[in-house]
């Protein structure tokens, strides 16, 4: 099956988690519906939610919790 | 006629070339971060060089026209689209009555410039459109806009051809790492003979906190200070001083560790000292750079600096002959 990869649109830094004290959105191996929050990126003070643009199973999140991101970079792979 | 804002992007706000003249009052110039994007794009389009246009973020809005208008997108790589088709930046492109322009993701740069023909007609401030959030001047309400905002656009005069373009070479961005000027200031003094040198020497990476206050960055060695007693009303900390007023590109550096260049929404003064000022040629620069990439600050003196000015002045001067 093909993979897809989610990108985040803006650069800054990327969380996995809603908040410090929550648990994450999602872990590798679960399924993913198009629409679905997958992580946030802080940049200016503010946290921007990424969406999942399409369905499947998270296969990697190639960007930890916490570090930084760029604009365009994929922040998880979908099969 | 109108242009209706459907989504509004990340800080998506009118900006002009600013309202200079009462920083003494505490209200910063403000306008375009990116002056040359915004003057350019207004160009573009058969607009005066200081016409309102809006100014986004990373992501862009998307707009609905309600009548053919000339349209052009300088500064950052955001490609545009109208109703789904890409367009070029830094070219002009008509949308027409009924259209939709919106953005695809960022590739390069961080602020783009939307120039639309007959220009952005909100209502002034203080000589201005400008929109100066934290003041609440200017802009729709004192604020950025938001979805479902209508914008008023002005007549257009100038008939322009589509496609006029602005050749590359003539497409000022950051390098990388991006470069800096710097003219060391009134509290150059402060500092260490070493954390002088380290300050040009290190790389430095721009932070989460950048914004049109200021830019945040981080990564460089912590810098020390010559040993005094603090003087009479200047804090505790060695990086504080007796209130001073803060010029436009003025670099702080609050308690020696991440230094914060102001920009184009300033505060006037406070009790940090200032080793020096970004000049003023690269303070369009600073509106492109995106987190976490990486900047060295390069040492200047004032002959550099206004033979730098002379040189973007000619840079616009070149675009104006290429767009007449």
């Amino acid at each position: 099956m093909a993979m897809h990869e989610v990108k985040s649109p803006i650069p800054g830094t990327f969380y996995r988690k809603p908040s410090p004290d929550q648990p994450a959105y999602f872990q590798v191996g679960d399924t993913v519906t198009k629409g679905d929050t997958i992580g946030l990126v802080e940049v200016m003070k503010t946290f921007h939610e990424v969406k999942a643009d399409a369905d499947g199973t998270i296969g990697d999140f190639p960007v930890g919790d916490g570090e930084p991101v760029m604009a365009g970079q994929t922040i998880a792979e979908l099969s | 006629m109108t242009v209706n804002v459907i989504s509004a992007g990340i800080a998506t706000t009118i900006q002009d070339l600013g309202r200079p003249g009462y920083y003494h009052l505490g209200i910063p110039m403000g306008g375009a971060m990116d002056r040359l994007a915004l003057k350019t794009a207004n160009l573009l389009v058969g607009n005066d060089e200081g016409a309102a246009g809006l100014e986004s973020v990373f992501v862009g809005p998307e707009l609905e026209f309600t009548q053919d208008a000339t349209v052009a997108v300088c500064g950052a790589e955001l490609p545009p689209k109208v109703d789904g088709e890409p367009r070029d930046t830094w070219t002009a492109f008509t949308v027409k009555a009924g259209q939709v322009l919106s953005f695809d993701f960022l590739k390069s740069g961080a602020r783009i410039y939307i120039a639309i023909s007959g220009g952005i007609t909100t209502p002034m401030y203080l000589g201005s459109r400008s929109t100066y959030a934290i003041g609440a001047l200017g802009g729709v309400n004192g604020r950025p806009v938001q979805p479902g905002d209508s914008l008023p656009l002005g007549t257009s005069s100038k008939m322009v051809k589509d496609g006029l373009s602005v050749p590359k070479a003539l497409r000022r961005g950051p390098s990388n790492p991006a470069e800096l000027r710097v003219l060391p200031g009134l509290y150059w003094h402060r500092l260490t003979e070493q954390a002088q040198s380290n300050f040009f020497e290190d790389t430095w990476k721009v932070a989460n906190e950048a914004d049109r206050m200021g830019y945040r960055f981080q990564g460089g060695r912590k810098l020390e200070f010559v040993e005094r007693k603090q003087p009479f009303s200047a804090g505790a900390d060695p990086s504080n001083i007796t209130d001073a007023c803060y010029p436009y590109g003025s670099i702080q550096v609050p308690s020696g560790s991440e230094p914060i260049v102001l920009h184009r929404d300033a505060v006037s003064g406070g009790g940090y000292f200032m080793l020096g000022t970004v000049i003023s040629a690269d303070m369009d620069l600073i509106g492109q750079l995106q987190p976490n990439m990486s900047v060295r600050f390069v040492k200047v003196n004032m002959e550099t600096a206004l033979a730098a000015r002379k040189e973007q002045a000619a840079i616009m001067d070149e675009i104006r002959e290429v767009l007449s």
